[in-house]
């Protein structure tokens, strides 16, 4: 991983309660980059994160709501966070569930405005 | 009643094969001796194990034990041998009702009542369930959102399956969408349980999707439903998530009363 990558990417981890962050290919899921606490299984997270903005974009776009910028999966153990950039990428966050989901949702913005 | 008890233990116990003990067990369970029923009829199955009618009796005391999952099973397999079993439609239907599927109730009352059209008890038993689920209908609230803030942008209940059940969303230029957004919810469901589990995220709770033109929030308001709630972007988030908050406890009023 570069270290431009690796610079944005901590950002991101360094948000208390933060437990990984990737940038991701959005058309084919696979991992561009990815900063993770041991036990985050980084392919599953790309994989999983792009199908669902996928799916999610099915839904948003056929509420006249158009394409997902950020979305963000929230479950008992856990969160999932994601924003899109340009270029058909996205940075994705695994967090714990009591996380700052508005400061982890600047970090992202952020980062995908670096990225790009 | 004592007697015909007396009566019908003696000829039991003189003929162990006798089937009254059809009789003895409906008479100790309408006595309200629902273990002492319990026990005649099991013991009547042991002898006749392919009698349907044991079997129905069974199903009836499992109903008054409180163990109506068991006398479910039990109805069930009487229906597989006997596909018009008066006692078993009945037996089902009723447990139909009490869980509140009155349409289920009522195929299965049908059923008992073509099985034999001249029964009293089958005929007021529907007439009974058929103004239960004509006074439901007519209750029905024709908005379960009537009056939320912005209802008509985009406020959609709908089950697991993909099917709208009550509000509305607009598509681009107005038009009306949900049946196709009840579609794309169900393949979002089921992916949001495919990545929390995949990645013990535990019991997914709410999804919040912030798009180019607006932003939405999908929840589940119980078991088998969904709640999707769409607003322009000019609304946060998080207001979304409170609007989101009363949509879904209008949405479980909504469904309480289908299931009343």
């Amino acid at each position: 991983m570069s270290g431009r990558f690796q610079g944005i990417l901590d950002t991101i981890t360094r948000v208390r309660g933060v437990r990984g962050a990737m940038i991701v290919a959005c058309n084919d899921g696979l991992v561009v980059a990815d900063s993770l606490m041991e036990g985050v299984r980084g392919n599953a997270v790309a994989a999983l994160a792009s199908s669902l903005i996928k799916h999610a974009a099915n839904a948003t776009a056929a509420s006249g709501a158009g394409a997902p910028q950020f979305l963000h999966l929230q479950g008992s153990r856990g969160a999932l966070l994601a924003v899109s950039g340009r270029s058909e990428i996205l940075i994705v966050a695994v967090a714990e569930p009591s996380v700052n989901v508005g400061l982890v949702r600047l970090e992202l913005i952020r980062a995908a405005e670096a990225v790009n | 009643m004592a007697d015909d008890v007396k009566r019908m233990t003696a000829e039991l116990v003189r003929d162990p094969s006798s089937l009254v003990f059809l009789r003895l067990g409906e008479v100790l369970r309408a006595d309200g001796q629902v273990e002492a029923a319990r026990k005649v009829a099991l013991t009547g199955l042991e002898r006749h194990p392919d009698l349907v009618d044991a079997h129905d009796l069974y199903a009836r005391i499992l109903v008054d034990a409180d163990d109506v999952e068991h006398a479910r099973r039990v109805w069930n397999g009487v229906l597989q041998l006997d596909p018009r079993h008066q006692g078993a439609h009945m037996g089902v239907g009723f447990l139909h009702y009490s869980r509140g599927d009155l349409d289920a109730a009522l195929d299965h009352l049908e059923l008992a009542l073509a099985a034999d059209p001249t029964n009293k008890s089958v005929v007021q038993a529907l007439h009974a369930v058929r103004d239960v689920a004509e006074s439901v209908v007519s209750e029905e609230p024709e908005d379960a959102f009537a009056g939320f803030e912005g209802q008509d942008r985009g406020i959609l209940l709908v089950d697991r399956q993909g099917r709208a059940l009550n509000g509305n969303v607009l598509g681009t230029e107005g038009r009306d969408t949900k049946d196709e957004v009840a579609a794309h919810l169900a393949g979002v469901t089921q992916e949001m349980e495919r990545t929390a589990r995949m990645l013990n995220l535990g019991e997914w709770k709410w999804l919040i999707v912030e798009a180019d033109n607006g932003n939405a929030h999908l929840t589940p308001p119980d078991a088998a439903s969904l709640l999707w709630v769409v607003r322009d972007r000019d609304m946060p988030s998080g207001r979304l998530a409170l609007l989101a908050d009363r949509a879904g406890a209008a949405a479980r009023t909504w469904l309480e009363a289908q299931h009343l």
